[in-house]
């Protein structure tokens, strides 16, 4: 019977190594994703047009203008009269205006003695970007604080991520969603396309017992997540210079409990789905958007409304990121995440259950 | 006891009833037929006797078991082949016997004797992928990954539908040679004419058995005589023969309409009511197994 378990694996294989274009399509999608959310789409300040109205060019204005325009984050595009503020930020010629009060120096000066004085810089910035717009204002901020007072009033670290990169915070992001598409719908799809074109009904009448027929597909399915995941591992590490420093063998183990949790949740799905376009349906729209939304992927779970708080505990790649990004960026060990793998697990078990108890060998 | 035994077997689906209360008997080594338009029931039947649905009520059992308590010993002994293609199209020929032959726990090699008639025909296209196969090798090939387990009983479902003429006579062929080495066979067929190579048929209509018994007792029971007439246009003269004095029926039956008539139908007078009917043909016919059909179908 070991013999038999074999060849049913060899014919899974065999249905995707012949089927060419999906297997590319896997093989691409995290490549193309982690270099879209690696490079193309971040949420860091690049190329901030800024306009500065300085009625008088004190050496001070001059100081804090060149740092503005040395800084590689900001564009400095000259100075401008306060009534062309309104015509710069309309026409997009410039995303954020600096406008030195006339008396500038005299209250850096008495802010410096320690003298209560009036703001003497106003920043007008165009917010129809809401992100832009808080990380360009807080990076002005501090610039032009550092021009204007010698004294220091805070001192601001960033740990374990200094430069702020995104690319970053999406790395375990895009691991949570690519495990899901892959193992999930990958699965879901070709158990159900054996229903739909007639070849469940022939199995279903053998000796065999379905259970098995679906384990030694799951294998080759583990097997091309098991290299997406190498290439994930690969591309985060040299492309995208992702420390790892919490060591990958812990990385490693718990995408694999992660993986095999996504190939439950596509038996699951097979086993609810009559037709693939159903399975595909419900792998791409019912388990892409709460991954999207409520895993914290996009979102810091903190900041959604108390219901989807709750809700995201029931989603698998909320724990998943989360350990991921404690591992990859923290450096933490996997004991460290130990109560995110006891969920994972917890998860992977009860899904199997479901799935196996669901899973009928009859046609209804 | 007979290899497939079937008693009062029904199966609904909805509000639709697909099988009403269906009692039959198949002896083993026999060559029974289903025969009944779409929507008569066969292939819910098939599906209840290999046991991949449970009946609303009745009993069947297949090879002596149970299809209820014992489907699992069933499933090894029966082999199974639906109505549309049921094989990988991705995989070669040898690749989806072989298959099949390792879901039964037996190698090509064992069954060889058996499936070499059928599989010699396309041994020949053995790497090639199975949905580039024309329609008849499809079904030699559904047929050889049916038997390679060395069934008892075989269940066939529709295996003449989409398949050429020739294709259609070389597969009856091999059927009659599988009984010969006593595999007792159920297969399903809407066409009439196939229904001769039966040993015993059953017509089905609606979920329901509407006649057994072989072929030529089939055709015995018309107790009617049968006319084939014809005339330039066809549609007129059914018209007026349905109105005809004597006549108990008038279809459309290929080129031709058959007429069943009564005691006191005259030809003469026959063709004296229709009247001016231009190139008026009037033949006796023996009835066939479609004549039956439709005589008990109207019933």
């Amino acid at each position: 019977m070991k013999q038999n378990f074999a060849s049913f694996v060899k014919k899974e294989s065999l249905h995707i190594l012949r089927d060419t274009r999906t297997m590319l399509i896997v093989m691409l999608i995290p490549v193309v994703l982690m270099v879209l959310f690696g490079f193309a789409i971040s949420t860091e300040v690049n190329n901030v047009n800024v306009a500065v109205v300085a009625p008088n060019r004190t050496d001070g204005i001059r100081d804090a203008v060149e740092r503005l325009s040395q800084n590689e984050y900001f564009t400095f595009k000259g100075y401008i009269t306060p009534d062309d503020i309104d015509p710069y930020l309309r026409s997009g010629k410039a995303s954020a205006v600096v406008v030195f009060a006339s008396d500038y120096e005299r209250g850096v000066t008495q802010a410096a003695t320690g003298v209560p004085t009036k703001p003497v810089i106003q920043l007008i910035v165009d917010a129809s970007n809401v992100n832009t717009a808080g990380s360009s204002t807080a990076y002005l901020q501090s610039i032009l604080l550092g021009a204007a007072s010698q004294q220091a009033m805070f001192e601001t670290r960033m740990l374990f991520n200094p430069q702020m990169r995104s690319a970053y915070n999406f790395v375990p992001g895009i691991m949570g969603l690519i495990f899901i598409l892959v193992c999930a719908m990958m699965t879901s799809v070709s158990i159900v396309r054996e229903k739909e074109v007639g070849t469940m009904e022939v199995l279903l009448v053998s000796p065999v017992r379905p259970v098995k027929i679906i384990f030694a597909k799951m294998i080759p399915y583990f097997a091309i997540s098991c290299v997406v995941l190498v290439t994930i591992l690969l591309l985060a590490r040299y492309l995208l210079e992702v420390p790892m420093s919490g060591g990958v063998g812990g990385i490693f183990t718990i995408s694999l409990l992660y993986l095999i949790l996504s190939l439950s949740l596509g038996l699951l799905v097979s086993t609810i789905a009559q037709t693939q376009v159903v399975a595909l349906l419900i792998s791409a729209v019912v388990m892409m958007m709460p991954i999207l939304m409520l895993s914290g992927m996009l979102f810091p779970i903190e900041n959604l409304p108390k219901f989807f708080q709750v809700i995201s505990n029931i989603v698998p790649a909320r724990w998943y990121i989360d350990a991921v990004r404690k591992m990859m960026i923290q450096g933490l060990p996997i004991v460290a995440v130990w109560k995110n793998c006891a969920i994972l697990l917890g998860m992977t078990i009860a899904l199997l259950g479901v799935s196996l108890k669901k899973f009928n060998d009859k046609l209804e | 006891m007979g290899a497939i035994e079937v008693h009062n077997l029904s199966k609904s689906y909805g509000k639709v009833q697909a099988l009403d209360s269906v009692s039959f008997s198949v002896e083993r080594g026999e060559l029974f037929g289903l025969i009944g338009p779409d929507g008569a029931g066969k292939t819910t039947l098939f599906r209840l006797l290999t046991t991949l649905l449970n009946p609303d009520s009745g009993s069947a059992e297949v090879d002596g078991c149970d299809t209820a308590k014992d489907y699992l010993a069933i499933r090894s002994r029966v082999g199974y082949m639906p109505g549309r293609f049921s094989l990988y199209p991705d995989l070669s020929v040898e690749e989806n016997l072989q298959f099949f032959a390792a879901l039964f726990g037996v190698t090509i090699e064992d069954s060889y004797d058996l499936i070499a008639p059928i599989y010699k025909q396309i041994e020949p296209f053995r790497t090639r992928r199975a949905g580039k196969l024309s329609g008849g090798m499809k079904q030699k090939l559904a047929l050889s990954c049916a038997l390679i387990h060395r069934p008892n009983v075989l269940f066939l479902d529709e295996p003449t539908t989409g398949v050429d003429a020739v294709s259609r006579s070389e597969l009856w062929d091999m059927l009659s040679e599988l009984k010969e080495r006593g595999i007792t066979i159920l297969v399903s067929t809407p066409y009439m004419d196939e229904a001769s190579r039966c040993d015993r048929i059953a017509l089905c209509n609606e979920g329901r058995i509407l006649k057994i018994d072989t072929p030529e007792g089939i055709v015995r029971g018309f107790d009617k005589q049968l006319y084939g007439i014809s005339a330039k246009n066809m549609f007129a003269l059914l018209e007026k023969a349905r109105t005809a004095d004597g006549v108990e029926d008038c279809y459309p039956f290929g080129e031709k309409h058959h007429l069943v008539a009564r005691e006191e139908f005259d030809e003469a007078k026959f063709v004296a009511q229709l009247g001016d009917i231009e190139g008026l043909q009037i033949i006796r016919t023996a009835p066939t197994i479609e004549d039956m059909f439709i005589k008990l179908m109207k019933r």
